[in-house]
């Protein structure tokens, strides 16, 4: 009996995914909404996309190190997390405004909660709100696209969402002149943060980690599928008010947030049906967000308190113990 | 345990806010600035005072089965004085602090220090620790309602510290800031005392 038997506990077969596997393609996956950004929006995105990643590498590293931990910067969820702040700011930040934000993201979104894997909230929302309530004026002051080589300088202007809710809060009707058409918003050329503006380069990406099996489609078709249902509703009750369903689908920040942030694994919830209930949740808080909120955009306040929910998701929706006939789960 | 140590006691090792996390609700909703931290501070610690002596002086007459109301009967009473002298005095802090001073009632500092030291300790003792635990009380206000003020405002006690370029942290002095500030400043005491042990 040369042979040797190796026991070990399962699992038995290792798909070869890793973290940093995982968060290399959700990187490869924002390219052409980074892309696309800069091409909008010229040098300014492209240098609030640096300073927001470099912001968080470096927040990270400072926290690890202070903590007496091994820095991990190599496994790209800080690069993420800095890609997706920029995502979500106006391409006229100041340096400093994004920075702070790279700071707040790492250190008080996740390193003050032990690191990834132990943050409940999403880091880069996190700091997109402080930002958001900090600093008002800075965060709502939009730039129109003016593309490459159009020799346009960029002007600021309100987003096709604030241009609504304006009208609705002055005159309680619909705005006749929205700026841009439906095929503008889908492509990117309008006035928003730099990654939420193009839906087309957002769904691109998208589709390549739906590829790769990154992200299922639980999440983003239950988020997407309530605003569209909701806002619906609302559409057809007073159609010269409220926007129709395609308007909110591809203005503001919908498809980022449901595809890239509300898609988090750590997070948000396990379970398939668990999944199913967060995205409701996020479409419920969305729409009502935006059509009765002070703010005219909703999906990051939604996709917080949706974080903030997943606990109890997680705990309620928890499947049945195999083996134990008959006898109530323990809660 | 000396007086000395009995008043010290409260400033660090047992401080109401830091040590006890007792009285957060207050400590939470009024620090927006130093000067509203300090005025909360000392209005609790005069009740605090007020309380602690007239339990210890009536410790042997409340029967033990209608003290907690007999406390909270004592207390009201010196919070209704804090509330007309504010109102009569300090009319602007009266309505800066608004809600909370008739809270300072419900604070349950002051109930815990008087069924947990006052209603079994003399007069003396009983005052110093009043004291003792009224100024860690007013300091830990102090330190944090400074920190949400200078990031908030960019003011400490109402002068300007940064230059005009400053764009104030708003954050600080909403809600959210009061919960980031109290955590942030309990982490680095956690951290002082590891390092001194």
């Amino acid at each position: 009996m040369s042979q040797q038997l190796y026991l070990s506990s399962s699992p038995h077969i290792h798909s070869g995914e890793t973290t940093s596997k995982v968060m290399h393609a959700v990187i490869y996956s924002l390219l052409p909404a980074c892309g696309v950004a800069v091409y909008f929006f010229g040098p300014s995105a492209l240098s609030v996309l640096l300073i927001a990643t470099l912001g968080c590498l470096a927040t990270e590293v400072v926290c690890q190190r202070l903590m007496g931990q091994p820095v991990t910067i190599a496994d790209g969820s800080a690069a993420i997390t800095g890609i997706l702040l920029a995502l979500n700011l106006p391409p006229s930040s100041p340096w400093w405004l994004t920075l702070l934000g790279a700071v707040i993201a790492i250190a008080i979104g996740k390193q003050v909660y032990g690191g990834l894997g132990s943050n409940p909230f999403n880091p880069a929302l996190v700091a997109r709100v402080v930002l958001l309530i900090s600093f008002p004026v800075q965060m709502t002051t939009w730039s129109a696209p003016a593309p490459l080589g159009s020799g346009l300088d960029l002007v600021t202007t309100a987003t096709p969402l604030g241009a609504w809710k304006n009208a609705v809060m002055l005159t309680g009707q619909m705005p006749s002149d929205l700026p841009g058409s439906t095929a503008d918003y889908f492509l990117g050329n309008m006035p928003g943060c730099i990654g939420e503006v193009s839906a087309l380069a957002l769904l691109l990406g998208a589709a390549y980690l739906f590829y790769r099996r990154i992200l299922t489609w639980h999440i983003p078709t239950a988020f997407i599928g309530t605003v569209i249902l909701l806002s619906g509703l609302f559409w057809l009750i007073d159609p010269a008010k409220y926007p129709n369903p395609v308007f909110h689908l591809v203005t503001g920040g919908l498809i980022l947030g449901a595809f890239y942030m509300a898609t988090d694994m750590v997070t948000t919830p396990v379970s398939t049906r668990g999944m199913l209930l967060f995205g409701v949740g996020c479409g419920l808080l969305t729409v009502l967000i935006r059509l009765f909120g002070g703010y005219p955009e909703g999906v990051s306040f939604a996709i917080l308190l949706m974080n903030a929910a997943t606990p109890l998701i997680d705990r309620y929706t928890r499947p049945k113990t195999f083996g134990t006939p008959g006898q109530e789960v323990v809660r | 345990m000396s007086l000395l140590e009995n008043f010290k006691k409260g400033l660090w090792r047992e401080n109401a806010v830091f040590r006890l996390l007792l009285g957060l609700c207050p400590t939470l909703a009024v620090t927006t600035s130093a000067e509203n931290g300090v005025a909360m501070g000392l209005a609790t610690t005069f009740v605090l005072v007020g309380s602690n002596v007239v339990v210890s002086m009536l410790r042997k007459v409340i029967p033990g089965k209608v003290r907690i109301p007999a406390f909270i009967v004592i207390i009201a009473s010196f919070v209704t004085v804090v509330q007309l002298c504010m109102e009569a005095y300090f009319y602007d802090l009266y309505k800066a602090l608004g809600i909370f001073i008739p809270l300072i009632v419900v604070n349950c500092l002051i109930l815990g220090r008087a069924e947990a030291f006052a209603s079994k300790n003399r007069l003396l003792p009983a005052t110093v620790d009043g004291l003792g635990m009224g100024t860690g009380f007013t300091l830990a206000l102090f330190v944090l309602g400074a920190v949400r003020e200078l990031f908030g405002s960019g003011t400490l006690l109402g002068y300007a510290v940064f230059g005009s370029g400053y764009q104030p942290l708003i954050l600080m002095i909403l809600p959210p800031g009061a919960f980031i500030a109290m955590g942030l400043l309990l982490a680095a005491m956690n951290l002082f005392d590891a390092r001194r042990r």
